[in-house]
């Protein structure tokens, strides 16, 4: 494979391939030179049209501990904004002689575009609605670290669906793997082909949560609202928010996990996010070591 | 500009697919049909053995962009395109810049394609001013314009608003117009950017359901029933408008209705590559929806096959799909993708197809001298068709402006040898004049 | 994303399967090998005055298990625990881009870490010197020991870098146009070290990765993409 653009692409030696060698570089953080030479002269582009100082970081300290040379392109401030194309921006990186291209837009498909203009690897950092792979990936390895495998695993994911490429990406990939997800939201924020995805769908959070080995609750936008998604805050945070209580009807070593940025008192209560069952600061490390695991098999090799 | 007014004498074509006979035609005139037809001196033959003859093509649905776009397309420019697909009359669509919706603007459009010469332009006036779908436009001066409007449209926006919509049904019967409607519930398609369903779920790109559609048919055909005015249907790209259309017809509403090439061979599916060539308004729908298309047009529901043809120049579709225009091109490929998707599957005679593609256009833009039967004293309008010269196409090579067209690469069975308007030659041999 | 997968207990039936190949002779048999391991475990000891400060770390995939033994063997005559753990040199390697990329071995560092311990690097066999090479870079990201040995199970010559090797379980003269297979009984069902005739050309190795269970060694360079023995 040549780009990493959607974990509807891999397969499942592939995928656990790439959580496998996250977890053997994982120990690359814990030691006194926190660097391997792998991907030295190679130069990595982070090509980030909308902000996410996160995402962008992890990429980018994940490009240096294999010694790649990074170039961050942030659409602001730069030709981009200028009103460049992306075309042209591609063709500029190509001629640059980028060998990989991390690209985060709100265009939905725009990293396949791209992947037709430039040589190099493309690997999407989250377009649109469309996928975020790196995000389910690093959710399914830290899935695995904690709970020990991935097969049979019940995972709920819980939010607004519609919106979400974390959730694209998730169902994809979990399912690949031998997750069961279980889709929960109310009707307005599941796309309506719904029904055809490999996955179960609840408009019921409270019957789902004494199965689930996982929760994961995604952030919901209050301008939702405004488009008649929801009535209210209040309504939607009692009917889909996580709390304390409903935290104590999760199993025992149930975990909830959450992509970030959370939105305190609306999908989830900060009971919820500061206790030690949510992973949320856990996914970020485990971030850097599954974006160094991508980075090295899409560009580590001929 | 193409001239010569002939003689010319056409060997051995087969009109409507039918035997093979002579044609002669001289000074824009049919004058002779029959077998071995003698040729005076300076008759100039056009060996046609094996080619279909069919009047030419009419297309009520077309995008000159001129006014405004001309790096997309002009009417000179769009105009060969249109008889390098066998058309010899197109409606210019009135969503250029500025919008056809004054007297003056649809005369310019009128003057350019007669100045050009390759067919004969029919401008379609905007129902509202500015397309903006708050007032009427002077549509009365635009009808009693040289250009003689007779279609008008805000194609490219629905005119969305129930009350002014039954105000322009109500309008036209004056002079015998007809409205031709944009169906989409604006609403409904916020920021959407292809059909809704399983793959615009999965791409997460905002969808554009067929209710959207469906429920502005349903209304308006009832509008018109209600005002006992026309309505024509612009590019019908659902099931459940065929339905509807259908039960309209049956119920005694005075509705046609068009479908475009496209959306009688292209899904939604296509759109798994982001490329933007397939992003279209109305959006490519699924293969269950092709299927009721074809049948709608195959049993009469749907009356006639219109191009939506939408030039758009490279950097419009050379970039993100959520950023891209809608559109394809559609007046070169027009008649063989009819033919592979109609008459391959036995769906059509060509009889039906030059209703479906010549008569039926004209009658519902009322368009004198087009659409006519080839017949001795009739307009010598005509299009001669290799049905078995498979073409593979190739944006680069058309004829029009933009080169935006989603067949690429498809190898569509025939080819367009010759088209005449009114006995001038505008494509000979298979190449433009 | 395409990557090799080392070798691993589930092929074993596949190595016995394969476990003379045709054209291939046995050079060293299983109790030769216990013999030559016991032999560089009494060596380490004197070299070491004790091996008190040794700690032991295999390359994966076959120099994993020879350090095991060599381990054991050490603290059989001396009694004492001999940290033991594996240096995957994957991520070190100088011919990555010579083929997709691979698929990582364990790295294991034993508690207490490297830093002024006496590093035996373990391999199974020792051929053009690029492993060791990576190994040593390796090394001095993990921490820094006072002193590093190597223990190889075979040195078939042919150093393309300044290397030598501190402990030898047999020197074997060999031709560019052979190869030799280390199997273990750990992974392979069986100890046995074979010579044969070279493996699949180059191009076809570098395609078709490696042969489950048996360590073929090219006679090129270019072809010596066997990632556990040697480079």
């Amino acid at each position: 494979m040549r780009h990493l653009l959607s974990t509807g692409d891999l397969s499942r030696d592939e995928a656990t391939l790439i959580l496998d060698t996250a977890t053997e570089l994982a120990q690359v953080g814990d030691r006194s030179v926190k660097k391997l030479p792998t991907l030295r002269g190679r130069t990595v582009v982070n090509l980030f049209y909308e902000d996410s100082t996160r995402t962008r970081t992890s990429f980018e300290l994940a490009a240096k501990r294999l010694s790649a040379d990074v170039i961050n392109f942030s659409a602001k401030g730069s030709s981009v904004s200028k009103g460049e194309s992306l075309k042209d921006t591609a063709l500029t990186l190509q001629a640059m002689g980028a060998d990989g291209v991390v690209i985060r837009h709100s265009a939905s498909g725009a990293p396949h575009r791209l992947a037709g203009w430039v040589d190099g690897s493309v690997l999407n950092a989250g377009d649109g609605t469309h996928e975020h792979p790196t995000q389910a990936l690093l959710d399914a390895f830290t899935m695995r670290s904690r709970l020990g495998r991935l097969e049979g695993l019940r995972v709920a994911v819980v939010g607004d669906i519609l919106h979400s490429r974390v959730a694209r990406s998730n169902v994809l990939l979990l399912t690949t793997l031998g997750a069961q997800v279980t889709l929960v939201a109310p009707p307005t924020l599941l796309p309506v082909s719904v029904y055809t995805w490999p996955c179960e769908v609840s408009y019921d959070l409270d019957e789902v949560l004494p199965k689930a080995d996982v929760v994961m609750m995604l952030r919901v936008q209050a301008e939702r609202m405004r488009d008649s998604f929801f009535p209210s805050v209040r309504e939607y945070s009692r009917n889909y928010g996580l709390d304390g209580e409903r935290l104590g009807r999760m199993p025992a070593d149930a975990i909830v996990m959450h992509p970030g940025p959370m939105v305190r008192g609306m999908e989830i209560s900060a009971e919820v996010a500061d206790s030690p069952r949510c992973t949320v600061t856990e996914q970020v490390a485990n971030g850097v070591s599954l974006r160094m695991a991508v980075l090295y098999l899409l560009l580590g090799g001929s | 500009m193409p001239e010569n007014h002939g003689p010319y004498l056409i060997r051995g074509a087969r009109p409507l697919g039918g035997d093979p006979v002579d044609l002669l035609f001289e000074d824009g005139t049919i004058t002779a049909i029959g077998a071995d037809l003698p040729a005076a001196q300076g008759t100039r033959i056009v060996a046609a053995d094996g080619l279909i003859a069919l009047p030419g093509l009419v297309d009520l649905h077309t995008h000159l962009r001129e006014p405004g776009r001309e790096d997309a397309e002009t009417v000179a420019s769009g105009s060969r395109a249109a008889a390098m697909g066998g058309y010899t009359a197109v409606h210019a669509m009135a969503n250029t810049d500025p919008v056809a919706d004054t007297a003056g603007v649809v005369e310019q459009v009128w003057r350019l394609g007669n100045e050009a010469g390759y067919c004969d332009v029919r401008p379609v006036g905007a129902v509202t001013v500015g397309l903006a779908g708050e007032r009427l436009s002077e549509i009365g001066a635009m009808a009693d314009s040289a250009a003689k409007v007779r279609v008008f449209s805000d194609d490219g926006v629905c005119v969305s608003d129930a009350l002014l919509m039954r105000r322009a049904l109500e309008y036209v019967k004056a002079f015998d117009g007809v409205i031709a409607q944009h169906a989409q519930e604006p609403r409904l398609t916020e920021g959407a950017q292809m059909n809704e369903g399983r793959v615009s779920d999965r791409l997460g790109l905002p969808g554009w359901p067929a209710v959207a559609e469906e429920a502005i048919i349903a209304r308006d055909c009832l509008l018109a029933q209600h005002v006992g005015s026309r309505l024509h249907v612009c590019h019908v790209s659902t099931k459940g408008s065929v339905d509807i259309i259908r039960w309209a017809k049956e119920r005694g509403c005075d509705v046609t209705a068009e479908v475009t090439p496209h959306h009688l061979i292209l899904t939604d599916d296509l759109v798994e590559s982001y490329d933007p060539v397939y992003k279209v308004n109305p959006p490519l729908r699924t293969a269950e929806d092709v299927q009721a298309l074809r049948e709608g047009l195959a049993d009469g529901t749907i009356d006639i096959v219109a191009t939506d043809h939408a030039p758009h120049p490279v950097e419009a579709k050379e970039t993100e799909w959520s950023t891209a225009a809608m559109g394809m091109i559609g007046l070169e490929t027009a008649l063989g993708v009819v033919h592979k998707t109609m008459v391959e599957t036995g769906l059509l005679t060509w009889e039906q197809v030059t209703d479906r593609m010549s008569a039926a256009p004209a009658r519902i833009g009322r368009v004198d001298g087009h659409g006519r039967d080839l017949a001795v004293g009739e307009p010598a309008n005509i299009v001669l068709y290799d049905p078995a010269a498979p073409v593979e196409v190739d944006g680069a090579a058309m004829v029009g402006k933009s080169g935006n067209t989603p067949f690429r690469g498809m190898t569509l069975p025939g080819r367009i040898i010759a088209t005449f308007l009114r006995g001038v030659p505008t494509v000979l041999e298979g190449k433009i004049k | 994303m395409h990557a090799r997968k080392p070798p691993r207990d589930d092929d074993e039936s596949d190595a016995r399967a394969s476990k003379t190949p045709e054209g291939t002779r046995a050079v060293l048999d299983g109790n030769e090998i216990n013999r030559a391991l016991t032999r560089i475990a009494h060596e380490v000891l004197e070299r070491t005055k004790g091996a008190h400060d040794v700690t032991l770390l295999g390359i994966p995939s076959r120099g994993v298990p020879l350090a095991r033994r060599l381990a054991r063997r050490i603290e059989r005559v001396e009694d004492l625990d001999v940290p033991t753990g594996s240096l995957d040199i994957t991520m070190y390697r100088d011919d990555l881009r010579l083929a997709p990329a691979r698929a990582l071995g364990k790295t294991e560092i034993p508690v207490g870490g490297l830093d002024d311990r006496v590093v035996v690097l373990v391999d199974d066999v020792l051929f053009s010197g690029r492993t060791v090479r990576a190994a040593l870079d390796a090394l001095g990201d993990l921490g820094r020991p006072r002193a590093v040995q190597l223990a190889v199970l075979v040195d078939r010559g042919h150093r393309e870098l300044p290397i030598r090797a501190d402990y030898v379980g047999k020197n074997l003269p060999t031709s560019l146009r052979e190869s030799v297979t280390v199997q273990v009984e750990e992974t392979d069902g069986l100890d046995a070290v074979l010579l044969g005739p070279s493996g699949p050309s180059p191009s076809t190795v570098l395609k078709g990765g490696l042969r489950p269970g048996a360590l073929q060694y090219p006679d090129s360079l270019q072809g010596s993409e066997t990632t556990e023995g040697d480079l």
